[in-house]
């Protein structure tokens, strides 16, 4: 494990008009000298920087005008080859680069590795160690709760019911193998381990296409913003972007007209989606009504609703509150630079619990709060501006690849007509990838599988 | 007052399956041995089932084997039955089950050990152990016999306040009514050994004329059968067949009725039993729509009447038991001959102990099989020989042997004891082997009877022969790699004739062998060797070339796993000074102390993050020192 590539984003996501992705290793330079299009770079003089396209190898296709610094060990910050390469700021462009390195063989860093494996090359000395030590631990809880909060609901949820179905085939193969005798269930048969397999990998491509499409890798917190015309839906919007250096994109595959904005929160990624129409002033409630803006609102993550301070509660507010019942809201009490006129009691109970703003946005209060909120809402406060967010997500996308490497293999294998017990092999290396994107990889639960599915014994 | 019974190099207490094992093997590496058992008639004696081997069991067996041990010759010797099982499966589970003759067994064992130069067969319970500056150094008896040596092994397996109980009915006792060892157990907690109260049981015997078996189904023996050791040539005739019969409503409904009667639902029994291993009243009252189990009538020896009842263990009162009996087809006017019982008794937390199977409080004392919460004749079996040669080595001051998981199923077996304890009797199964592609029923040999033979465990005859084989093996699989086949008729034929489709163009004949419906047989008819191979050679190169893709995988994650294993930790290391290693993970290190980091990475509840920090600690270990000099 201490020979291989690594590699990460090094830089915060979404803060910077550049982004660095670092590669550390016996391989670094080689992967990527072959995205790289431009000057062989395995041949250059070691720190120097070049600049050139990366090209995506499976399709030749241009991902991004780059500069690529090349450090040759041991003079680099982790004593190994390093390659830095610097590319727009953009979030798009960052992970994707990052996933065709990953992509050429490099192995995503874990938290603290570059620094770990300054250590542990000598390059950091002694004094330093406890807070590498440190480091790695702030680094690796974060990440397993960023990894674990972000994950959507709905994907974890469908994670462990493959996990769940592969598991019963795998201890249905395990009971074969083990209970040749055992004549309460049938032998696993090819037909059966192949139908299973694709039923999987289906899903599991299914997932893939997803997030290709950036639905999961690009995907910040999906955030819109309601509120009755002229309560300041605008100038939130203009406050979120102008203080967090909004990356402006027109995300592929969706329709061009449609901009999403990101911006990152304190490290909360939100994409602030401009379906409900946020330009117009116009009120999605009023638009489409209660029932159906609900159905629209619920595919969103994180709801800003905002009122107008300076103006009584009116029924289309009610119904604001009604199509948002039970869903991730934060409510904003704008226009504090006018005289009150609006019940603030009324306007919590209304909340029910969800957290109440006060701003005056155009003279830029609150905005702070505001922002605290967001955070609090996901991470309870806890992060920082990260830059684990999205890798997290990359990690999954790596680990899906994987997985699907694997099935695909135990699919090859019944196609062959390799003994089932074999093919088993790689259908259990799925299942525990699968697993570590959900964070569970322990092997105990295979065997309370088989004792709780089969009755054995002698 | 105690008497100066003698001084050796090893004393073994107990000759149960790992006794035996343990006692044999250090002698065989040249150091006096000692083997005390409370009774010299019950040498290797099978209290439960009469069967050894099976998925994972018969590979231990046969690892047992090719370390040098005994119990694949003698049940070689003694068998009634031999079945391969999982023949239709890949190489990786076969796996070999022999019916056993239970006295045949105790004797062939018995004579082998009295037989053996270094060994010393004596009668005695052990109550004490004698410790001179915290290091074992031997023992003392009841009968007040001092008896002193450099290292002590402890094989006591459910003896250790054994309790029998037999629905409200229960006693002090050893299994099968023999007596139970009370006071050795006071003196390990007196000693601070933490222990655990196990629970485990087996079903009544019944007298063989008493069955119909026009009722059951037959369950007969392979007419060409395979042995466990590498030794064997000669086969056993005029096998005896099992019988199979079904428990049905009835039976289900007598133990529903009786449930309240059954010490285990009763809450006389306090300990953990074995999930793999459940009480029939288990079976029904956890699978309760399952409308029958089975039952396997086998017998005990081909000189008694008396047939093992499998699938019925039970605690369960007497009466109840013959009622059950009678329940299920063939058994109607069955007579019990021995009533089946639970039996409770105290385990060592394997987690005291050393992968060596020395324990870490008490250097020079080991203890393997039942008594470190494992269950099976052939666990018992590989941890013994495992704490045999350790204790040798011990007392020849030599390095001792670790087997890692990926060489051996005891491997897996000793590091999941001492690494993750277990909760429950523990019993081998072929998923707990990461590694099972590696650790075939057929490479056993391969595997381990190179350092078998540098343990002297191995005669240089045997060794001779092992050396001859693998060459074949690798010699064979070159001659294949390159040997070019046409594809004449008589190929196309054959192979067509495997249902595989015909060749287009001339073919590596190895290259030929990975199509799965190709065998070794098959190709030999075009390309046969000039050297007159063994069937187990053959069988070699076709499992090596054939899943050559599977194995080589396997190969590449062992590679990973042992850049870990490599890293080993000071014995010194105090877990204390590591500053961010969470705190659950902190009480786990201090409890095991792993010797690597690898290890460290397989302990429950010591997370990535605490690996990362433990190297970096290490490292910085290394660092200090350096800078001191």
């Amino acid at each position: 494990m201490d020979n291989d590539t690594i590699a990460a984003i090094s830089t915060p996501i979404g803060e910077g008009a550049i982004a660095i992705v670092r590669l550390s290793g016996e391989e670094a330079i080689t992967i990527a000298n072959r995205l790289f299009d431009g000057i062989n770079i395995e041949g250059v003089t070691s720190h120097t920087i070049h600049y050139g396209k990366i090209v995506d190898p499976a399709t030749n296709e241009v991902a991004e005008e780059v500069m690529v610094t090349v450090m040759r060990g041991p003079k680099t910050f982790t004593r190994e080859d390093v390659v830095e390469i610097n590319c727009h700021g953009g979030l798009a462009s960052v992970n994707r680069l990052l996933e065709l390195a990953l992509a050429e063989g490099a192995r995503l860093a874990e938290p603290g590795e570059f620094t770990k494996r300054a250590f542990l090359n000598g390059r950091i000395d002694l004094s330093q160690a406890e807070a590498v030590m440190d480091l790695i631990r702030a680094k690796t809880d974060r990440a397993m709760n960023v990894a674990l909060k972000q994950m959507d609901g709905h994907l974890s949820k469908l994670i462990q019911t493959l996990r769940q179905e592969l598991l019963e085939t795998v201890a249905h193969v395990e009971v074969n193998i083990d209970y040749p005798e055992y004549d309460d269930v049938e032998e696993m048969s090819h037909e059966m381990m192949m139908e299973k397999s694709k039923r999987v990998l289906k899903e599991i491509e299914r997932l893939l296409q997803m997030a290709k499409q950036g639905k999961i890798l690009r995907e910040g917190l999906s955030t819109a913003i309601i509120g009755r015309p002229n309560v300041g839906k605008s100038s939130l919007l203009n406050a979120l972007v102008h203080e967090n250096k909004a990356i402006v994109t027109d995300i592929p595959g969706t329709t061009r007209d449609v901009i999403e904005e990101y911006v990152n929160v304190r490290g909360v990624p939100l994409r602030l989606v401009d379906t409900a129409g946020i330009r117009e002033t116009e009120d999605i409630v009023e638009k489409i009504g209660v029932e159906r803006s609900r159905k629209v609102l619920k595919e969103s993550d994180l709801i800003l609703l905002v009122l107008n301070y300076g103006d009584e509660l009116l029924a289309e507010d009610i119904n604001l509150f009604k199509a948002v019942e039970g869903l991730q809201v934060i409510v904003i009490v704008n226009k504090t630079d006018l005289d009150q006129k609006i019940d603030l009691d009324k306007v919590h109970h209304l909340a029910k619990g969800n957290p109440v703003i006060t701003t005056a946005l155009i003279e830029e209060k609150g905005i702070d709060e505001l922002e605290q909120a967001i955070a609090d809402t996901f991470f309870a406060g806890e992060l920082d501006a990260g830059d684990l967010t999205y890798v997290s997500n990359v990690r999954h996308i790596q680990l899906l690849k994987q997985a699907k490497q694997a099935l695909t293999d135990a699919m090859n294998g019944v196609e062959q007509g390799i003994p089932i017990d074999l093919v088993q092999i790689d259908v259990t290396r799925t299942w525990e990838l699968l697993g570590e994107i959900v964070g569970d990889t322990v092997h105990e639960s295979l065997i309370d599988q088989l004792f709780s599915q089969f009755c054995l014994g002698k | 007052m105690t008497y100066n019974a003698g001084q050796f190099d090893v004393i073994v207490v107990g000759a149960g399956h790992a006794g035996v094992e343990a006692a044999y093997a250090a002698a065989k590496r040249g150091v006096k041995t000692l083997m005390l058992s409370l009774n010299l008639d019950m040498i290797a004696f099978m209290p439960c089932n009469p069967s050894i081997g099976g998925p994972a069991k018969g590979i231990v067996v046969r690892e047992v084997d090719a370390l040098g041990g005994l119990m694949g010759k003698v049940i070689d010797k003694t068998y009634i039955q031999m079945r391969m099982l999982n023949t239709g499966k890949g190489p990786a589970v076969r796996a070999l089950r022999a019916q056993a003759d239970k006295p045949l067994y105790i004797q062939e064992m018995k004579h082998i050990l009295e037989n053996e130069q270094n060994l010393t067969l004596r009668q005695g319970m052990v109550e004490k152990l004698i410790i001179e500056d915290g290091e074992c150094r031997g023992v003392i008896t009841e009968t007040k016999a001092a008896y002193y040596a450099k290292s002590v092994v402890i094989t006591t397996g459910t003896f250790m306040r054994g309790r029998v109980i037999i629905g409200d009915l229960s006693y002090e006792s050893g299994p099968n009514n023999q007596r139970a060892s009370v006071k050795l157990s006071e003196h390990l907690e007196e000693l601070g050994f933490e222990l655990v109260r196990f629970k485990t049981g087996t079903p009544p015997r019944v007298i063989s004329h008493t069955i119909d078996y026009s009722k059951t189904e037959i369950q007969p023996g392979d007419e060409d059968p395979r042995h466990f050791s590498y030794e064997t040539k000669e086969a056993i005739p005029n096998q005896i067949p099992c019988w199979l019969t079904y428990t049905n409503e009835f039976t289900h409904k007598i133990i529903d009725e009786n449930l309240g009667l059954s010490a285990m639902y009763s809450g006389m029994i306090k300990g953990t039993g074995p999930r793999y291993c459940p009480s029939i009243e288990d079976k029904v009252v956890r699978f309760h729509d399952k409308p029958r189990h089975q039952i396997f009538l086998e017998p005990e020896g081909r000189n008694t009447e008396e047939v093992y009842v499998q699938g019925l263990s039970t605690s369960m009162p007497e009466f109840v038991q013959r009622e059950m009996l009678r329940s299920i087809p063939g058994l109607e006017n069955s007579e019990i001959m021995r009533a089946g019982y639970a039996i409770e008794y105290d385990a060592v937390v394997p987690t005291q102990l050393w992968p060596t199977l020395e324990v870490k409080k008490v250097p020079g004392l080991f203890t393997a099989g039942q008594i470190n919460g494992t269950s099976g004749y052939e666990e018992a079996a590989g941890q013994g020989i495992m704490a045999g040669i350790n204790a040798a080595s011990k007392a020849l001051d030599k390095e001792p042997l670790i087997l890692d998981r990926s060489q051996a199923y005891i491997g897996v077996l000793i590091d999941d004891l001492v690494t993750k304890g277990t909760n429950e009797p523990y019993r081998l199964l072929t998923s707990r082997a990461e590694y099972r592609l590696l650790l075939r029923h057929d490479n056993a040999d391969l595997r381990l009877t190179e350092i078998g033979h540098q343990l002297g465990l191995i005669s240089d005859e045997r060794y001779e022969a092992f050396l001859q084989k693998e060459q074949l093996v690798e010699e064979e699989k070159a001659r294949l790699a390159n040997v070019m086949l046409k594809p004449t008729d008589e190929l196309q034929a054959i192979i067509e004739g495997a249902g595989g489709t015909p060749l287009r163009e001339a073919i590596k004949a190895g290259d030929l062998l990975k199509r799965p419906e190709m065998t070794y047989d098959l190709i030999e008819k075009v390309t046969p060797s000039e050297k007159d191979l063994d069937w187990d050679v053959k069988e070699q190169v076709e499992i090596q070339i054939k899943y050559q893709g599977y194995i080589d995988k396997s190969n590449q994650q062992v590679d990973r796993m042992r850049k870990m294993e490599n890293k080993l930790i000071p014995e010194n290391i105090d877990y204390d000074d590591i500053g961010g290693i969470a705190t659950e993970a902190r009480q786990k290190l201090k409890q095991v102390r792993p010797l690597s980091v690898g290890q460290a990475s397989r302990i429950s509840g010591v997370n990535p993050a605490d690996v990362s920090i433990l190297l970096v600690y290490i490292e910085q270990g290394k660092i200090k020192r350096v800078s001191n000099q």
